[in-house]
């Protein structure tokens, strides 16, 4: 073997090895980019806080309107004007047998404050994996409301108003902001309180471990003078009766009087509500702060009442007085006047 | 020796990597002032909708809708006698802390010292001092604001490690509280009462902050089950509206 074929070898191992080297750095590099990559993709993004679950209502506020109902004509805390709060004193139960009615559902307002359980997940897309939308699953009166994440825009006012509203979220830091517009006129409050069609609604949601929080901000130029704000929160418990959708709903024949007679369309006229004064009689209040308001909303209203109407709290509570889940407390659950 | 510098930039890699994508970026530890992810401090008021009766006005004896009350709880409310608190100098009986969030007030925030915010109502002229750091309780009778001890809960860092973390809430569990009333009309608390409380701070729509409390409070002897309620708050430009009140055993 002579000097030069030495030499060609040495070259050559050389090359291979560099070629190998090249292929050991390529390999590396890759395998770092991946890794990196890995982690940076399992991080959550950005405030995308997993809301999946089924989260129940937890009882502990909202007690009779979540509990036997609302009554009639109690408004408090509610800032009506006074087309919201004609519309309300003209409600009679009878309505809701109006076949008309009978499958109206709850309005998305009622995904606020239960008092059913939320089924919540996503959709996301196959191949970024980013959520296109969040879904709140439905109750047997109240559509699934779809919030969609992928930035489409709200559609015209003029656009199809569904059950479920047309809702679109963003994240804020931790808080998943909802809006929801294009609601149908629908029910504010069960006991016959309305928001019109052109009502909006924005939802603040974060979760805390397994407590998920909502601030929602409800707004209607026709029904409302101010912003009606609420608030509530939610337990995690896959146990909860919950559903993703509604089950059909069929109008049936539900009044004789009302399919025997077609002119008979349920309602009060102005000033002919016989129930208006019901709620103020029960709990010693004057009627201007059982219908409602925005003033009723902030504290300085106690002033009045104390002031103005003399106030007196009832000597002893008459219904309503408590629902407690301990079964060893016996007390008024209802409006019937039996203790239980 | 190429095989180790590779993995050690890899380390270096993974290393920032996990820096940026957690929240608790450990660093030598500046105030909580400093630190506040939100900002708190200014007057606020109650917005109170949901159990009006229950909250705005002095609701009637034996009204305990929405309280998950024990039987023992029952008892001692059936027993509630207003004039009994006055004649004893306990008319702040219901303005403890595990009541207070849900009263007709307004609240005065700001920060007593670098890492202690101050809580103030009109409604009945409560301070609530929240303690952030390794702040130790004095010890000492029971207080009917307790003791509480705060801690920011940093929201995730700004989409995939850019940018800082952005928001967060704060989170505050307050014990040692004086036994009292969780509704002006007697329903009890216990001295083993333990509350912990979330607060959120949004912007609405027309741009004013709002605070919402989600709070939890567990009581072995008077509640049946961990009792979880909120509240909200709207921030106010000045204390205009502000209107300091002293306890009172009946209204």
């Amino acid at each position: 073997m002579g000097s030069d074929t030495v030499f060609g070898q040495v070259v050559k191992a050389r090359d291979e090895r560099a070629a190998i080297m090249d292929k050991l750095k390529l390999f590396h590099m890759k395998g770092a980019a991946l890794l990196v990559g890995t982690l940076l993709m399992s991080a959550p993004l950005f405030g995308e806080v997993d809301l999946s679950g089924v989260w129940q209502f937890v009882r502990g506020q909202y007690g009779q309107e979540n509990g036997g109902g609302s009554d009639i004509a109690d408004y408090t805390g509610i800032p009506i004007n006074d087309e919201g709060r004609a519309v309300g004193l003209s409600y009679s139960a009878s309505m809701l047998s109006e076949p008309l009615r009978q499958c109206q559902y709850y309005s998305p307002r009622y995904a606020s404050t239960g008092p059913f359980a939320q089924n919540i997940w996503s959709e996301t897309d196959a191949v970024t994996g980013k959520v296109i939308s969040w879904n709140m699953g439905a109750w047997i009166d109240k559509d699934i409301i779809t919030v969609w994440m992928d930035g489409r825009p709200h559609p015209s006012l003029n656009a199809f108003h569904g059950f479920g509203g047309f809702a679109t979220g963003s994240w804020e830091g931790d808080t998943l902001v909802i809006y929801t517009t294009h609601m149908k006129w629908s029910i504010l409050r069960i006991n016959g309180l309305e928001h019109s069609d052109r009502a909006t609604m924005t939802q603040y949601v974060t979760r805390h471990g397994d407590l998920l929080s909502m601030l929602t901000y409800f707004e209607d130029p026709i029904y409302l003078s101010e912003p009606y704000v609420l608030s509530s929160v939610w337990q995690l418990n896959p146990k909860a009766n919950s559903s993703r959708t509604s089950p059909a709903c069929e109008p049936i024949d539900e009044s004789p009087r009302m399919n025997n007679n077609a002119s008979i369309v349920p309602h009060y006229l102005p000033g002919k509500n016989p129930s208006a004064g019901d709620y103020a009689k029960y709990y010693n209040l004057p009627l201007e702060a059982a219908q409602g308001g925005a003033e009723t909303m902030y504290p300085e209203f106690r002033k009045k009442l104390k002031d103005v109407y003399h106030y007196e709290p009832p000597e002893k509570c008459i219904r309503y007085c408590c629902d407690t889940q301990d079964p060893a407390v016996k007390c008024l659950r209802s409006g019937s006047g039996k203790v239980q | 020796m190429y095989r180790r510098k590779v993995m050690r930039r890899l380390l270096i890699a993974v290393m920032c990597c996990l820096c940026f994508c957690s929240s608790g970026f450990a660093q030598s530890a500046p105030s909580a002032k400093a630190a506040a992810p939100i900002d708190l401090t200014g007057y606020w008021v109650t917005i109170i909708v949901p159990d009006w009766r229950e909250r705005m006005i002095t609701p009637a004896k034996g009204d305990y809708l929405a309280v998950p009350i024990t039987a023992a709880a029952q008892k001692v409310a059936d027993a509630w006698d207003p004039a009994k608190d006055e004649a004893a100098g306990l008319q702040c009986k219901s303005y403890g802390a595990p009541a207070l969030n849900a009263t007709p007030t307004r609240l005065h925030i700001t920060w007593q010292d670098d890492n202690t915010l101050k809580v103030e109502t009109d409604y009945g002229m409560q301070t609530r001092l929240l303690h952030f750091g390794n702040w130790k309780a004095p010890g000492g009778p029971a207080t009917w604001q307790g003791d509480s001890n705060a801690v920011w809960e940093m929201a995730g860092p700004g989409g995939r490690g850019r940018g800082p973390a952005q928001g967060g809430d704060l989170k505050i569990t307050t014990t040692h509280i004086r036994p009292g009333y969780l509704r002006k009309n007697g329903i009890p608390y216990s001295a083993d009462i333990r509350m912990t409380e979330y607060w959120d701070l949004v912007k609405d729509p027309r741009g004013v902050q709002r605070i919402m409390i989600t709070q939890t409070l567990e009581d072995p002897e008077y509640l049946f089950r961990t009792w979880i309620t909120t509240f909200n708050f709207k921030q106010e430009a000045d204390n205009a509206k502000w209107d300091p009140t002293p306890c009172s055993a009946r209204w």
